[in-house]
C-alpha cells in the first residue's frame, strides 16, 4: 500500500469496434437533441449503418490480424476468437434489423400519450417520430456486444443492463395494438429487472466465494477455497437464473411470448436474433471460464432446463394463434437446443471445440432466419395493422405465393428439414453432443424437433392448402430496406444450407482456441 | 460422363425451367419431354453397367460438407439401378396420366409438374447415395415436395392426410438423424461414406441400437403393420399421379434402405431382430389383404394391397436368401408398375364419374371395354398371376423364405388367396353386373390415357415371360449384400423349384 493507483492500460485497437458503435450511440443523443426534427432521421440512419457496417469491418480486421491470448483492458474483456465471431454475428444481424427498423410506420407517434387519446391523435397528424429509436438500438447493440465479451461479472452486469434498457423502451414503442405493446415493456422491464438482480446478487456471493469477480479467478478458487460452497453454489444458480432468463429458457420462458408479441415486429427481430446470440456468448462464458471446474455440478440441472425448454417450448407453441407467439415459443425451443450445446463438453479441447463452433454455426443460421421471418410478418397487414392471427394467413400461398413460399421456407429451415441452413445447426449441435455422451439429450431434441416440425407445418398448411378468407390481409409492396432483409435472409438460409462449409469453417477457427482466461 | 449426376441435374433443371414457362400446356409438354430425356439418359446409362463388374458403379465422390465427413457419393449397383429404372419409367407415364389433374383445384399447374422433377431428382439421389448422410438428406427432403402434392392436389381431406404423411416420415426420419449421428462417432472413420462404413459397428448392442434408429425410419416409410396407418390416408388423399409415386417408388426407399443399410451396416443386429421382422411382415401380408378386403373406397383398397405387398418385400428381404433377396427386389420394381397401374386406372375412372367408391359403380366393362381390360391385367397382376411379372417375384419370395422359415412362408401364401378375393372382388363390383345409372355414359379411355396404360402392361407381361435381364441385375448385388451379411443359402433337404422362369 504505497498510494499509488496504476494506471489502467485499455487495449483500444482491441476494443475498437465497441467504441464505434457507443460512440455512434451518443452521437445520436447529440443529434436527437441538436438536429431539427426534420432532419434527424435523415442522419441517424447514415450514421447508424455505417457505424454498424465500420464495427464489422474492424472485428473482422481484428480476427485477420490475429486473435490475442490474453483479455483486453486489465482483464475485464475478452476479445477472443468465439467473441470476434459473435461481433460480427451480431453486428451483421444489427445491421439487417435497421433496415427493417428504417420503415418508420412501425413505431409511434408520441409514446407517452395514453393510447386512443386526442394526444396521440395530435401526435399522428402532426407526423410526429421518435427518431430516438436509432441511439437506443445502437447501445443496446452496444451492449449486445460486450456482454459476451465480459471477461468479470460486473462487466457482464453493466453489459447486460446496457443491452436491456433501451430494449425496455423500444418494446413500448409500437405505433399498433399500444395497449399489449405497453404491456410488454412493462413486463419485460419488471421481469428483467427481477433477473438482473439475480444476476448481481449472485455475482455478490460469488465474490464472496472467490474474492473476485473475474471469471478466471473464480474458476482458480473453485479448486483452491474450501468451506465456503454454500455462496458458491447459491451464488452459482442465481447468476444461472439471470442468464437463463436473457435467453428465455424454461422456466424463464415466460415473458417471451407475451414481448415478442407486443414489440414492434423490427424490434422483436432484433431481439430474438441478437439478444439470444449475445446471452448465448455470454452464457457459454461463464459457465465454461467461471464455472468450468463445477461442471459436474451444473451439468446436471442444465440438462434438466434444456430437456424442460425444448419440451416446453414446442409443446406450448403448438396451442398458439398468433403468428409473433408462436415465433417466440419456437424461439423458447431453439433456445433449449441450443442449451444442448452448452452441455456438450467433453474432456478434450478438440471436443469442446467441436461443440463450440457448432453452436456458433446455429446461432448464425438461426438469427437469420428469424430476422426473415419476422421481415416477413410485418408484409401481412390488413386494416388494423400486422395481421397477426394464424387464421388470418389462410390461402396466403395463393394471394401472394412468392411471400408465402419464402416464409415456408423459413418455417422448414426452424423445422430443420435437410438443405435449409436450421438443419445443419442442429445437426451440427446434435454431433457434438453425442460425440460427448448426450446422446439421450439428443434423443429428446429430435422428438422435440418432430413435435415443433406440426406447428411448422400447420402454417404451411394454412398459407398454402386452406382456401383464402374473403376480407383477408393483404400483402404491401416490401420497402426496399425490407426487401433487401428478406432477401439477404433466404439467401442465407439457402446457402448454409447447401453450402455451409466455409461458415462451418469460419465457426470452428473462431472456437479453436475457446475462450481465453 | 457423370451419369448420375447428369440425370439429377436435367430433372432439376427441368424443374426450375418449368416454373419459367407462362403458359400451362406449354410447361406438360416441357415437363414430357424432360422427363422422357431422363428416361432415355437412364436406359443409356443401364445399358452400359455390368453385372459382374464392380460393386458400385459410375460412382461419383466429391467432398461436400469435410467439416463433418459428408461427401457428395453417388454410384448404383444391381439394386438401386432397377430401382432408378422404375422411377425414370414411371415418371413420364405418371406425367401423361396426370395432365388434367392439377386444373381441378384451380391450382398452379406448373407448381404440380415442377415439383414431380423435383422429386424425380431426390428419387434418383436417394437410391444412388452412397453416402449415408446424403441419402439422409434425400430421404428427408423429398418429403417436401410430396407434401405439396398431396396438400395442395389432393382431394378433400388432403390437408389432414399431408400433414400425417409428413409428421410420421419426420418422425422416423429423425431417429434415423440419431443413429446416423451416432454411426459416424462410434466408427470413428471420419468419413460418412458407406463402403468405409460397412463392417466398422462390431458390438452387437450397439449395432442392436443403431439398427433400430434406421429401421424404425425404414419400417414407417415402407410402410410395415404397424407402422402404415399413414398410407391409406395419405395415397387416398393424393392425386393419381403423386399416389404412384408415393406407394410405387418412394415407399421402396423404406425397403431399399432395409437391404441396403440394415443388413450391411448391421449384420448381426438384423440376424438378431430377424424373427421380429418376419413377424411384422407376416402380420401385414395378412392384415392388409383382410382389412383391404372390407374397404370401400377403391384408392384405399389399393393402398391396403401395397401393405400386404410390402409385407412379402420385407420378408424377402429379411430371410436372407438369395432368392427371397432377389425376389423381394424384383418385387419392388413389379409392385410398382402393377400398383402404378391400378392407381392410374383408378385415377381415370374417378375423373370420369367424380368418385371414389366402389359401390358407386357397376357394368363398367360393357361401356368402357378397353379400362375395364387393362385394369382386370392391373389387378391380376398385384393377386400374382401366373404369366405376370409380379408372380415371379412372389414365388421367389416364397420358396427363398421357405428355406428358411417355413411356417411364415406357409402363412404368407394365405396372402396370395387373400388377394384374389380382394382384387376379384372389386373387380366383380366394380366391372361386372348390370350397369349402373350413372356410369352408363362412362367414356373409354381415350389415346392418351392408352399410350400410359399400354407401356406399364407391355412392362407387366414382358417381365412375367422373361425377368431375366432384371435378375442378371440384381442377383449379383443381393449376393454381395448377404455375402456382407455373411449368411449363406441353406441346403435344401428336397429340391426346390427352378425359380425365375
Amino acid at each position: 500500500m504505497n498510494g499509488t493507483i496504476e494506471a489502467p492500460t485499455i487495449e483500444y485497437a482491441l476494443l475498437a469496434p465497441l467504441l464505434v458503435v457507443f460512440g455512434a450511440a451518443i452521437v445520436g443523443v447529440l443529434v436527437e437533441a441538436f438536429a431539427p426534427r426534420y432532419l434527424r432521421s435523415a442522419i441517424h440512419l447514415p450514421l447508424t449503418l455505417l457505424s454498424l457496417a465500420g464495427a464489422f469491418a474492424l472485428a473482422v480486421w481484428q480476427a485477420l490480424k490475429g486473435v490475442p491470448t490474453k483479455p483486453a483492458a486489465m482483464g475485464a474483456v475478452a476479445v477472443d476468437g468465439p467473441a470476434l465471431f459473435i461481433w460480427g454475428t451480431i453486428l451483421i444481424l444489427a445491421f439487417v434489423s435497421v433496415l427493417l427498423i428504417k420503415d418508420e410506420e412501425h413505431f409511434v407517434g408520441s409514446a407517452a400519450a395514453v393510447p386512443g387519446s386526442a394526444e396521440e391523435e395530435q401526435a399522428l397528424i402532426e407526423r410526429a417520430a421518435h427518431t430516438e429509436v436509432y441511439p437506443l438500438l445502437m447501445f443496446a447493440v452496444g451492449g449486445m456486444l460486450l456482454f459476451p465479451a465480459a471477461n468479470d461479472l460486473l462487466v457482464a452486469f453493466v453489459a447486460l443492463e446496457v443491452m436491456s434498457l433501451p430494449l425496455y423502451l423500444l418494446c413500448g414503442l409500437a405505433r399498433r395494438r399500444r395497449l399489449l405493446s405497453q404491456e410488454a415493456a412493462v413486463k419485460y422491464f419488471l421481469l428483467g429487472a427481477f433477473s438482473s438482480a439475480f444476476f448481481l446478487y449472485g455475482t455478490a456471493l460469488l465474490y464472496g466465494f472467490a474474492g473476485s469477480v473475474e471469471l478466471a479467478r473464480i474458476n482458480l478458487a473453485l479448486g483452491t477455497v474450501g468451506g465456503q460452497d454454500t455462496l458458491l453454489y447459491i451464488g452459482a444458480a442465481l447468476l444461472g437464473v439471470g442468464l437463463l432468463f436473457k435467453i428465455g429458457a424454461a422456466p424463464f420462458q415466460a415473458w417471451k411470448p407475451d414481448v415478442y408479441q407486443g414489440s414492434p415486429t423490427p424490434v422483436t427481430a432484433l431481439m430474438a436474433s441478437g439478444t439470444l446470440v449475445a446471452a448465448f456468448g455470454a452464457l457459454l462464458r461463464v459457465f465454461w471460464v467461471g464455472l468450468g471446474g463445477l461442471d459436474w455440478d451444473w451439468r446436471p440441472v442444465l440438462y434438466g432446463v434444456a430437456i424442460l425448454t425444448m419440451v416446453v417450448g414446442a409443446i406450448l407453441a403448438i396451442t398458439q394463434t398468433d403468428i409473433k407467439r408462436m415465433l417466440a415459443y419456437s424461439s423458447v425451443a431453439h433456445g433449449g437446443f441450443l442449451l444442448i450445446g452448452v452441455i456438450a463438453t467433453g474432456h478434450t479441447q478438440a471436443e469442446n471445440t467441436s461443440a463450440l463452433s457448432g453452436l456458433l454455426f446455429y446461432l448464425v443460421a438461426y438469427g437469420f432466419t428469424t430476422v426473415g421471418a419476422f421481415a416477413v410478418v410485418t408484409m401481412v397487414r390488413d386494416a388494423g395493422g400486422e395481421a397477426w392471427h394464424l387464421s388470418r394467413w389462410a390461402g396466403l400461398g395463393k394471394r401472394s405465393p412468392l411471400l408465402a413460399g419464402v416464409f415456408a421456407f423459413f418455417l422448414l429451415a426452424f423445422a430443420g428439414i435437410p438443405l435449409t441452413s436450421g438443419f445443419f445447426g442442429k445437426y451440427a449441435i446434435f454431433q457434438a453432443a453425442v460425440d460427448n455422451g448426450a446422446t439421450p439429450l439428443v434423443i429428446i431434441g429430435v422428438v422435440a424437433s418432430a413435435v415443433a416440425a406440426f406447428f411448422y407445418v400447420r402454417v404451411i398448411v394454412l398459407m398454402f392448402f386452406s382456401d383464402p378468407a374473403a376480407d383477408g390481409p393483404s400483402v404491401v409492396l416490401p420497402s426496399r430496406g425490407t426487401a433487401a432483409v428478406v432477401g439477404v435472409a433466404a439467401l442465407a438460409t439457402v446457402v448454409l444450407g447447401v453450402y455451409p462449409q466455409p461458415v462451418l469453417d469460419l465457426a470452428h477457427t473462431a472456437a479453436q482456441s475457446l475462450f481465453v482466461r | 460422363m457423370p451419369w448420375l449426376s447428369t440425370l439429377m441435374g436435367v430433372s432439376v433443371l427441368g424443374a426450375l425451367g418449368v416454373t419459367l414457362v407462362r403458359n400451362d400446356k406449354l410447361a406438360k409438354q416441357f415437363t414430357l419431354v424432360v422427363s422422357l430425356i431422363v428416361l432415355a439418359l437412364t436406359v443409356a446409362m443401364a445399358v452400359q453397367f455390368s453385372p459382374n463388374g464392380d460393386k458400385f458403379q459410375f460412382a461419383e465422390t466429391y467432398d461436400w460438407i469435410p467439416a463433418f465427413g459428408v461427401h457428395y457419393g453417388v454410384a448404383v449397383d444391381g439394386i438401386a439401378l432397377v430401382l432408378i429404372l422404375l422411377s425414370a419409367i414411371l415418371v413420364p407415364i405418371v406425367v401423361l396420366a396426370s395432365w388434367h389433374d392439377a386444373e381441378a383445384g384451380k391450382r398452379s399447374v406448373r407448381t404440380y409438374f415442377s415439383l414431380l422433377l423435383v422429386l424425380e431428382a431426390m428419387m434418383i439421389g436417394v437410391f444412388a447415395a452412397t453416402d449415408v448422410f446424403l441419402f439422409y438428406v434425400f430421404f428427408e427432403a423429398m418429403l417436401i415436395p410430396m407434401y405439396f402434392m398431396i396438400g395442395s392436389y389432393g382431394g378433400a381431406q388432403r390437408s389432414y392426410a399431408a400433414v400425417k404423411f409428413l409428421l410420421y416420415s419426420l418422425f422416423g426420419g429423425l431417429l434415423m438423424l440419431v443413429a446416423v449421428i451416432a454411426l459416424y462417432s462410434i466408427a470413428g472413420k471420419g468419413t460418412f461414406m458407406f463402403p468405409d462404413l460397412v463392417g466398422t459397428i462390431q458390438d452387437v448392442t450397439t449395432q442392436k441400437w443403431l439398427f433400430l434408429g434406421f429401421f424404425i425410419a425404414f419400417a414407417i416409410k415402407a410402410p410395415l403393420w404397424p407402422f402404415h396407418t399413414w398410407l391409406p390416408d395419405a395415397a387416398a388423399q393424393a392425386p393419381a399421379g403423386a399416389a404412384v409415386l408415393l406407394v410405387g417408388v418412394l415407399d421402396k426407399v423404406g425397403t431399399y434402405g432395409m437391404l441396403r443399410f440394415c443388413l450391411e451396416l448391421f449384420p448381426d443386429a438384423a440376424k438378431f431382430f430377424t424373427p421380429l421382422v418376419i413377424t411384422l411382415s407376416v402380420i401385414g401380408i395378412v392384415y392388409g389383404a383382410i382389412v383391404a378386403i372390407g374397404q370401400t373406397d377403391m384408392k384405399r383398397l389399393i393402398a391396403y394391397t401395397s401393405v400386404s405387398h410390402f409385407g412379402f418385400i420385407a420378408m424377402g428381404v429379411f430371410a436372407m436368401t438369395t432368392s427371397a433377396g432377389a425376389g423381394a427386389t424384383l418385387y419392388m420394381v413389379n409392385h410398382g408398375f402393377s400398383t402404378g397401374a391400378l392407381f392410374l386406372i383408378a385415377g381415370f375412372l374417378i375423373y370420369r364419374r367424380g368418385s371414389q367408391f366402389i359401390a358407386d359403380y357397376g357394368g363398367v366393362q360393357k361401356v368402357a371395354p378397353v379400362l375395364a381390360g387393362t385394369f382386370l391385367v392391373a389387378g391380376l397382376s398385384s393377386l400374382s398371376l401366373p404369366g405376370l411379372s409380379t408372380f415371379v417375384s412372389e414365388f421367389m419370395v416364397l420358396t427363398g423364405t421357405y428355406q428358411r422359415y417355413v411356417v411364415p412362408a406357409v402363412i404368407a401364401t394365405v396372402g396370395v388367396i387373400l388377394a384374389a378375393i380382394y382384387i376379384l372382388w372389386m373387380y366383380q363390383r366394380m366391372m361386372n353386373g348390370p350397369t349402373a345409372e350413372s356410369v352408363k355414359s362412362l367414356p373409354d379411355l381415350n389415346a392418351r390415357e392408352k399410350w400410359v396404360v399400354a407401356p406399364l402392361v407391355a412392362l407387366l407381361l414382358v417381365f412375367g415371360f422373361y425377368p431375366k435381364p432384371l435378375l442378371d441385375v440384381i442377383n449379383p448385388a443381393v449376393k454381395d449384400t448377404l455375402s456382407s451379411v455373411s449368411v449363406t443359402d441353406p441346403q435344401p433337404a428336397v429340391p426346390v423349384a427352378q425359380e425365375g422362369q
